[in-house]
This record gives C-alpha cells, structure tokens and sequence, in this order.
C-alpha cells in the first residue's frame, strides 16, 4: 500500500530555505507563459470560454508522475505533462496527432 | 448543495485513511483532532473531477484549525500556534 504519495510532502524534512534577493523576480521564459495560457483558456477560467479540463485531472495526472520524473522535471514542465495527459484521456488529442506533431516541431528546430 | 453537518467551533477527527486517487486532504492532518474555524462554502468533490465526473451535489468545504503541537509531536515553537487547512465533510468526523 503507498501511504504517501510522493508529491505529499508536507512536513518532511527539506532542508534551507534560499531566499532571493529582495529585487529578484521569477523570470518566465516564453514557452512557460503559453502553457500557462493554454492551461487558462482549456480550464475555462476566462470569461465566455468552455471548461474542456479541469485542474484536479491535471492535479492527478501530475500526482502519477514517476517520483524521479516529479523531482527532475520544472514547474511548467510538470504542467505541459498534465495538460498533454488530460487531453488525450478527454480524447481531444489524440497520443498519434500528439506524436506527429513533436516530430514535426523537432524536424523544425534541427533545420 | 448539502447543509454544513458542522459548526464554527465544534470538534472533529479528520479520516486516517489512505485511499488511492486525487485526494486533497493533505497527509499529514490524517487522524488529527482540530476544530471548525468556518465553513468555506460548498464545491465539487475534486476527487470525482480529477476522474472526469462531475463531483455533485457540492460538498461543504471547512477550514479547520489544528494545534500545531498535536500535528507535530516533537514540535518546539509558541503552544498556541495553529496550523489551518481546507477540508471536505466527507473526511470529517465528529470527535
């Protein structure tokens, strides 16, 4: 039985807290902001749009994550995994379409 | 939407369970004793959304507050620090 799912964490030992400077702000790289955008408009948060996801299917799907996977991947990362996920269990994507594309992108960035 | 079973002030057990799934009640509160500090509203069971149903009728929802010395039990701060969390009816019982 697991008792802890590895994404619990609350309450073990973790260690120094670093803080940043006082000036330092978190700085998004573009991809970052487009998954944040996609997750908003598939969660139907923006006014006028249709929830097709929800953040606890994309909660689950990042709770699944192999606890190597959870711990090596970013934030956003963590994110793009989960929306990916949801959408392909909701059947808007499909692993194929999913597969192509990231032949295509990555045939693109070697060019 | 259900009536709130509890009220502000009463004492209640949060389940020591450790079911499979999307569970949001956080590990370390399981089987803790706190009491009702307000009751949040009602919302969807999160349990049942991350599953692609629907999560009705809304559950009440309850901010309940713990004592940080019976959390932890090694605890070595202020005995009237308090440790607040957010919690669904179904994994409360009354003490």
């Amino acid at each position: 039985m697991i008792e802890r799912s590895h994404h619990d964490m609350g309450g073990l030992p973790a260690g120094k807290v670093e803080r940043n400077g006082i000036d330092e702000t978190h700085d998004y790289s573009l991809w970052e902001r487009r998954v944040d955008a996609m997750a908003v408009l598939l969660q139907g948060i923006k006014p006028g749009t249709r929830r097709l996801v929800t953040v606890d299917e994309r909660r689950r799907a990042i709770e699944m994550l192999p606890p190597q996977a959870y711990d090596a991947m970013s934030y956003y990362e963590r994110w793009v995994i989960s929306l990916a996920e949801t959408l392909i269990q909701r059947g808007i994507l499909t692993s194929e379409e999913l597969a192509r594309k990231m032949v295509e992108v990555e045939g693109r960035a070697r060019r | 939407m259900l009536a709130a079973k509890y009220k502000v002030g009463e004492k209640v057990k949060v389940l020591k369970a450790y079911p499979l799934g999307h569970i949001r009640t956080p590990y370390y509160i399981r089987g803790c004793v706190g009491e009702i500090e307000r009751v949040c509203g009602a919302f969807a069971n999160p349990e049942e959304l991350a599953q692609m149903r629907s999560g009705l009728p809304p559950l009440p929802l309850y901010r309940v507050r713990f004592r940080q010395k019976d959390v932890w039990p090694d605890y070595s701060g202020n005995g009237a620090d308090v440790v607040e969390v957010e919690i669904f009816e179904h994994w409360l019982d009354r003490v």
